[in-house]
């Protein structure tokens, strides 16, 4: 056994007495409390600044991130965070504003978010965008809302079905049934792409839309997209767009222009806002012109042009038709000072270079492993691509086997076992950020798993062995559903 | 910038994969629009950026450089410099969703001791590892209550004294489920108890706040009572500073208490990211939504922890999942638990008794200007209505000539009250910048 790595919790660190921050004595007379209301005990843990500082960064450092190791996460886009944009988004000037304050206070803000709404609706080809939704999925909904509100706005009330690819992401139906529409499953075709007959026989006067990602989470560009953005259309359907894999696309190609009507970002995926394990996310929503009323509120709008005298000034609207409001006050501000500081910064071919190096290098990483490893669909993919983990010489290693013993050489796994349509998925998306050494050294730990699997199964169906934890008893958690810190009787009383 | 490929690089990429250049890589897109020229400005170095970034900072005027009572859901406190310190570790804020635990046990501890705080401070059995803010925190409470009786129970109970925005924002989640969503429509100043006729064996869920949005704490121990005997749940949104101070609403039979967790260290941001709280009964753990660390063992024997209950959430369940809810506020959740850690049990109680202390001189004070008037009877906590002799939004751009940022105006969400202002004081407000509003009022 070698040194325990376990981290006493915050709880089990305390000691009565001791102090984290102080605050100032109170300046006013003292108030009387009021007593029928006050609480008797607050079980909270005390501990000493340093401590607190200690605690957290021993734990910091049980974490695997993409500052200190490559994490090629399909479909995450795990690129590098530009620490510029954490200095940006802390100036008191934005974070130190109410988000209640008068719109004359807050001029700068909300240019700034008009700004980013024009240059996402530029990139994507859409003549409206709305900065509201919190994350990919909040984006959805609001998304799949709009479209319903569009089809009520007709009086077409019997639109109640949305079509979503076998390939998608576990979000896209269940925004749909969260949102109340029904939710059927479309195949792919041997390409990879939606299977056009499916999708024609679906299409009737009930179809609410589509739900597709493209490219979509086989790493694919749907080499149809037209012609299915046409026939949705033809039968009164609309076409929503998982913007997930933007990655992709930034200058090479605007989904607005391909028919797609509704289409929500995850800033924190091509934009570069940090994922924050796991949080927070932003995921505004970009749409046609005939959808922009419906636009959850509020929206920011210039109302007044800037003149030779005067500035333009900026305000928050109300959109004619919106579905209402989907969060408290604005968005994620915060994500959205990051993401517009990754912009500015990159500019119109930066943006375009981060596109094209996120395909170099998904399909050099594919081209090194591609005769060890099974690709179901070889083509020229885009930024990411599915391989299968398993092989049938070596009949017991499975994808989890193999994603668990690339952490021993300092990797993170690929997403695996999705997309669910692809048997022992491991999807790799490695960005634009990483090095060809780095694509390298991660392909030639491939090839040698590969090989570990003929000649030491066991090596891998016990992996990982050389992380600060082993693999964890997952279905011990489950039923012990042990889901807090269990405190010892008379914990927190004086 | 952030590209390392030399050019040497990207030419031996290229004959691996056997194509000429990079735009050969997109021979499978539509030719039509491929490479478009967006109308976008080139890029600029980090310098210039930063400048460009502080001039637009510079439009805004700060909390800081205004003497600040506004409230109203986000609130102007103090966040001790280690909160930050630790939240800019690259191995915390540039990690992934903790899907793989082997190497990432430090996010997972810290979900894990946070939900363990959340149930601490709200008296409830578990707590999950969040939501987007307080608003889609109580959406996701309605929605809950609405699949726990499997859609039999139709009816919502909305205080009128619940944030308006939150009220919207069930509007907006739900529209899609045929639900009858009352209470709103009651006098806005409306209590318990006159919530309580309004429920019956059709309702799924009454929710009120806690202090309300009007600041004032009400005891719901017989609403909750009311509401199990018709066999509705009872849901409580609070503000988790207040707790320091105020009894947890367990004491009130909560079945589920739903937070906007800004207070506990986060700061304004212009409305977000924030941090929806979300906490319930063990009853109800397979009902809730979002993810949830679980206590466990690894193959060493080592104590530690794990995404668990997966089954519930959208990746698994799809179309069947009551939830879409993926990204959590991860980083959020980090911020709020190291808050809480430094304060601790003393700190949380003493801030939230001089933001007590402040805002009951303040209304004092208040009291005294002709013309103004707090309610003298209602208990409430850091925040208040203050009647005032003319439409409050007059008297906001008085105070704000004089760099005051005064309260809210309710008639924004009340045509009925022109002449309310929501008030909200902090332990960041001194004593004599409260004399200074005072006597900007007095001047007047």
């Amino acid at each position: 056994m070698t040194k325990s790595n376990v981290q006493p919790t915050i709880f089990e660190l305390s000691a009565p007495g001791r102090k984290g921050v102080q605050f100032p004595k109170s300046d006013v007379p003292t108030a009387d409390l009021p007593k029928d209301f006050l609480r008797e005990e607050l079980p909270l843990p005390e501990l000493s600044e340093h401590e607190v500082i200690r605690h957290f960064t021993n734990l910091s450092q049980l974490n695997h991130s993409v500052d200190n190791g490559f994490y090629p996460l399909g479909s995450c886009t795990m690129k590098y965070n530009p620490k510029i944009n954490e200095e940006t988004a802390r100036l008191p000037g934005f974070a130190q504003i109410h988000p209640l304050q008068p719109a004359i206070t807050v001029q700068g803000a909300l240019g700034l978010m008009y700004e980013t709404q024009k240059w996402l609706g530029e990139i994507s080809g859409f003549d409206a965008v709305t900065l509201q939704p919190a994350a990919g999925a909040h984006g959805e909904l609001t998304g799949v809302l709009i479209i319903r509100a569009y089809h009520r706005a007709r009086g077409d009330e019997k639109r109640v079905k949305m079509l979503v690819p076998d390939s998608a992401h576990g979000t896209n139906p269940a925004s749909s049934s969260m949102s109340g529409l029904e939710m059927v499953e479309l195949p792919s075709d041997e390409r990879g792409n939606v299977d056009l007959e499916a999708l024609k026989a679906e299409c009737d006067d009930t179809l609410a839309g589509l739900m597709i990602t493209n490219p979509n989470t086989l790493g694919l560009f749907d080499e149809n997209i037209h012609e299915v953005c046409q026939l949705v259309h033809e039968a009164g359907g609309l076409v929503y767009g998982d913007g997930a894999n933007m990655n992709a696309l930034l200058g090479i190609h605007r989904p607005g222009d391909s028919g797609i009507d509704v289409m929500h970002f995850n800033l924190h995926k091509t934009f570069s806002t940090p994922h924050g394990g796991g949080g927070p996310g932003s995921g505004p929503v970009g749409v046609t012109a005939e959808l922009a009323e419906f636009l959850p509120f509020p929206q920011v709008a210039m109302t007044k042009e800037e003149t030779e005298e005067t500035l333009p000034f900026y305000d928050l609207i109300t959109p004619k038709q919106s579905i209402g409001r989907v969060k408290a006050f604005h968005g994620h501000f915060g994500m959205v000072v990051r993401a517009f500081t990754y912009m500015l910064t990159l500019g119109k071919n930066g943006l375009r270079a981060v596109s094209e190096y996120a395909v170099l290098n998904a399909n050099y990483l594919q081209a090194l492993v591609k005769d060890t490893y099974h690709i179901p669909h070889e083509r020229l993919c885009m930024h990411e691509f599915v391989a299968q983990g398993h092989w049938e010489d070596a009949p017991g290693i499975r994808a989890l086997d193999i994603s668990k013993r690339l952490m021993d050489f300092g990797f993170h796994p690929p997403t695996n076992y999705f997309p669910l349509i692809i048997p022992e998925a491991l999807m790799i998306e490695p960005t634009e950020t990483e090095t060809k050494d780095t694509l390298d050294a991660f392909a030639e730990t491939l090839l040698k798993i590969a090989e570990e699997a003929r000649t030491d199964p066991e090596k891998l169906h016990n992996a990982p062995h050389r992380t600060p934890f082993g693999r964890l008893d997952e279905v011990k958690a489950a039923k012990e559903l042990i889901l807090r810190t269990q405190l010892p009787e008379g914990y927190g009383e004086d | 910038m952030y590209i390392p490929h030399t050019n040497a690089e990207r030419e031996a990429m290229l004959e691996t994969i056997g194509q000429e250049n990079l735009e050969d890589l997109f021979q499978c897109l539509p030719k039509d629009g491929r490479f478009p020229d967006l109308a976008l400005p080139h890029g600029i170095t980090e310098m210039e950026a930063l400048d460009e970034l502080q001039y637009i900072a510079s439009a805004n005027e700060t909390t800081q450089e205004l003497s600040s009572f506004l409230g109203a859901g986000a609130y102007n406190h103090y966040i001790p410099a280690a909160v930050d310190s630790l939240l800019r570790r690259g191995e915390f804020y540039t990690a992934y969703t903790p899907y793989q635990p082997e190497i990432s046990q430090g996010t997972l501890q810290t979900i894990f001791e946070y939900q363990s705080l959340i149930a601490a401070l709200t008296g409830m059995d578990i707590s999950n590892a969040s939501h987007y803010d307080g608003a889609t925190a109580v959406a996701e409470a309605v929605n809950m209550a609405y699949h726990t009786f499997r859609g039999r129970r139709q009816k919502v109970i909305l205080s009128p004294a619940l944030h308006p925005h939150y009220r919207e924002t069930v509007h907006t989640y739900m529209e899609g489920a045929p639900l009858e969503i009352v209470g709103e429509d009651l006098d806005p100043k409306a209590g318990p108890e006159e919530l309580r006729p309004l429920l019956d064996k059709n309702t799924a869920v009454v929710i009120v706040q806690y202090p309300d949005f009007f600041g004032r704490i009400f005891d719901y121990a017989a609403l909750g009572e009311a509401a199990h005997e018709v066999g509705a749940l009872l849901a409580v949104h609070v503000n988790p500073l207040a707790l320091g101070l105020l009894k947890p609403p367990s004491e009130f039979d909560a079945d589920i208490v739903t937070g906007e967790g800004q207070p506990l260290g986060i700061p304004l941001a212009y409305g977000g990211p924030y941090l929806g709280i979300f906490a319930t009964k063990q009853k109800y753990v397979r009902k809730m939504a979002g993810r949830l660390a679980g206590e466990t063992v690894d193959d060493r024997g080592q104590r530690g922890y794990t995404l668990t209950l997966n089954t519930r959430e959208q990746h698994i369940r799809r179309e069947r999942a009551t939830s879409n809810i993926c990204t959590n506020q991860g980083l959020i959740v980090l911020a709020s638990t190291i808050y809480m850690s430094l304060l601790g049990k003393h700190g949380l109680r003493q801030v939230a008794e001089l933001n007590y202390h402040k805002a009951h001189y303040a209304a004092e004070k208040i009291n005294t200007v002709p013309g103004y008037m707090v309610n003298p009877v209602q208990s409430f906590f850091n925040e208040f209505v203050v009647h005032c002799p003319r439409p409050a939004e007059e008297v906001n751009k008085h105070l704000l000539a004089h760099d005051i940022l005064g309260g809210y105006e309710l008639s924004k969400d009340y045509p009925e009250l022109e002449n309310e202002l929501l008030v909200a004081i902090t332990e960041m407000n001194t004593r004599s910048e409260i004399d200074y509003l005072i006597h900007v009022l007095l001047e007047e």
